[in-house]
């Protein structure tokens, strides 16, 4: 399978088909964005295994929760917002509260829907579904991340909502690299500050990354490709080597990645930190250099928030 | 069919439990609970293959209580089945109990869908069935859903999915008391006329008493005969039905009961019991 310079939803699609080959359970539900999601060719391929409800997402994830009772494990897809909010209280309680094995994605986060505008753009997706008890979530950067991560995420004894771009992912890994479905990715280890970052901010991250290092400062990187449940672990390893910590994230800052690592480091490790993401604002239409510049989600705005909490660092922290 | 006594006595034995676990605790979902103890009968002592032996076999017919809220009449009924001991109603919302207000089916053997947040069970129920198709198992799903739950979005919508996909191994069942909690289902938001709702979503639709057994059994038989489209069976139910203190009252969703209330209830329930034997 091409991992590389290839749309994130045909990898998705064909790892669906790949693993439904051998495994009966797997079964697909759409809310009519099966032309969105390349999804045509496991209908093609598993006709009596996948239903398209048409548009009404609500009945989309109950349905799936009613499939899962039977143990099939079903995928379900929409776009972000309708992935998550337009359906909180069904995937509260149908799936999760009821304990419903149901895989969710949602494709097109945060600044990527780009064109589809404020409506399409949900900065509040992740916030939502972290609330959820038993809920993982995942958000996969590239296709080798996915070739990796699909098989845990299938296999996961409990609903995931998996963030996943649609379009075509800036490269990040090599072919054969793996990934632990709850365990971040160190990409470097720093001395001086540690940038932890999910989806399209990691490739922003490398890119800050090597302008501070044109300043004398070594950074770190942390993908945190499963963002709940949220691995503690690394990054207070990570963080007490830098003594500081900048999240990144294509989402609102507000009960996020930069949420969860602020309750992490205000518990076990106090110590200097800044959010870059959305700051408590809806999404507009335009193109994702425009939105990632209007929205403060580029590799300069880690840049800064990094010069920020290494000039902390060593001050009386409020 | 099996004895039509025996099934009206089973019915009247499940109001009696429901009556009892109620008010023992002294409040609870009287109304709703009360008017689908005939339909409870009928499914867990005629129609439905069950086992209380084998409580997950997977070929089992599905029971789900979409309106949530009647959960204690579903316990009574799964206790007089076997599914456990008859002592446990007596534990019905109390600390760390395994029967909720509304069907848990990780916390009660027996409850096949956790529902509660009217329109998702009837969503599951329709998921359960594509889920049959999917597996090619051939048992029945079967779903309760109140009137005043249809006046949710959800239910039109997982209606509409499953007349679309055809789906004859479901038959759905509305309880039809026509009251709700804020008052009376026309005059608050009405369903009239549900019938020609249902039809009009591609179901099979028929209207029925919903306290007349046999009736029910008759429109059920009938149901599991029409192919290439689901069924709806709209009951005509009296909320509270079968405790004086309840019936037809607005109030009885959730009531409070008091001692007094509940062994006069239950007196008269015995009582007619006797005159059914007799």
């Amino acid at each position: 399978m091409q991992l590389t310079g290839r749309w994130l939803r045909e990898i998705f699609s064909e790892l669906l088909i790949e693993h439904a080959k051998s495994d009966d359970r797997i079964c697909y539900i759409e809310a009519d964005l099966m032309l969105a999601s390349g999804t045509g060719g496991f209908k093609e391929q598993f006709p009596d295994r996948t239903i398209n409800v048409g548009v009404a997402e609500a009945n989309m994830i109950s349905v799936a929760a009613g499939v899962s009772t039977l143990g099939m494990i079903p995928f379900t897809h929409s776009f972000t917002p309708f992935a998550t909010r337009r359906c909180c209280d069904q995937i509260t309680l149908s799936v999760s509260y009821a304990k419903n094995n149901v895989k969710m994605i949602g494709s097109d986060p945060g600044i990527t829907a780009m064109l589809n505008g404020g409506t399409h753009m949900s900065m509040e997706d992740v916030a939502i579904m972290r609330n959820i008890p038993g809920m993982c979530i995942v958000e996969p950067i590239d296709g080798v991340q996915l070739v990796s991560l699909f098989p845990q995420i299938l296999n996961h004894d409990g609903p995931v909502y998996i963030r996943l771009l649609r379009r075509e992912a800036k490269s990040v890994y090599s072919e054969g690299e793996s990934f632990t479905l709850g365990k971040s990715s160190v990409i470097h280890s720093g001395k001086d500050v540690t940038i932890i970052a999910s989806g399209i901010m990691v490739s922003e991250a490398i890119q800050a990354r090597e302008l501070l290092m044109q300043e004398g400062i070594d950074a770190g990187i942390i993908d945190c490709h499963t963002i709940k449940p949220f691995d503690n672990e690394t990054l207070i390893k990570e963080a007490s080597i830098s003594g500081a910590v900048v999240t990144a994230e294509n989402h609102s800052i507000i009960n996020g990645l930069g949420s969860a690592v602020a309750e992490c480091l205000s518990e076990n490790l106090p110590l200097p930190m800044r959010r870059v993401g959305v700051k408590d604002h809806f999404g507009e239409v335009g193109m994702q250099d425009f939105l990632a510049e209007k929205f403060g989600l580029t590799a300069k705005d880690i840049v800064n928030a990094c010069k920020q909490v290494v000039g902390l660092k060593g001050e009386k922290q409020c | 069919m099996n004895n039509l006594k025996f099934l009206e006595e089973k019915a009247m034995e499940i109001r009696q439990l429901t009556i009892e676990s109620i008010g023992k605790l002294g409040i609870g979902h009287v109304g709703g609970s009360l008017s689908i103890c005939d339909l409870l009968a009928l499914l867990y002592f005629d129609v439905m293959k069950i086992d209380p032996l084998l409580p997950n076999n997977e070929d089992r017919d599905r029971f789900i209580l979409s309106k949530g809220h009647g959960g204690p009449a579903v316990y009574s009924a799964l206790a007089l089945k076997g599914y456990f001991d008859k002592s446990l109603l007596d534990t019905l919302n109390r600390p760390n109990t395994k029967l909720p207000s509304h069907c848990d089916r990780n916390l009660t053997i027996g409850i096949d869908m956790t529902t509660g947040s009217l329109g998702q069970g009837f969503s599951c129920a329709v998921g359960v069935a594509i889920g049959a198709r999917m597996m090619k198992k051939d048992f029945w799903t079967y779903v309760c859903i109140g009137d005043g739950e249809s006046q949710e979005g959800q239910i039109w919508e997982a209606a509409m999915l499953a007349g679309s996909q055809k789906l004859d191994k479901l038959i759905a069942f509305t309880d039809y008391n026509k009251l709700q909690i804020d008052g009376n289902i026309e005059q608050i938001n009405g369903l009239y006329p549900l019938d020609e709702k249902w039809e009009s979503f591609g179901w099979h639709v028929q209207v029925v008493d919903g306290h007349n057994i046999k009736a029910l059994k008759y429109a059920i038989t009938l149901a599991q005969n029409i192919s290439g489209r689901p069924s709806m069976i709209i009951m005509d139910t009296i909320k509270g039905k079968g405790a004086r203190f309840a019936e037809n009252k607005i109030s009885s969703h959730n009531m409070p009961v008091t001692e007094e209330m509940w062994k006069e209830a239950v007196k008269e329930i015995e009582e007619l019991k006797v005159r059914l034997c007799n």
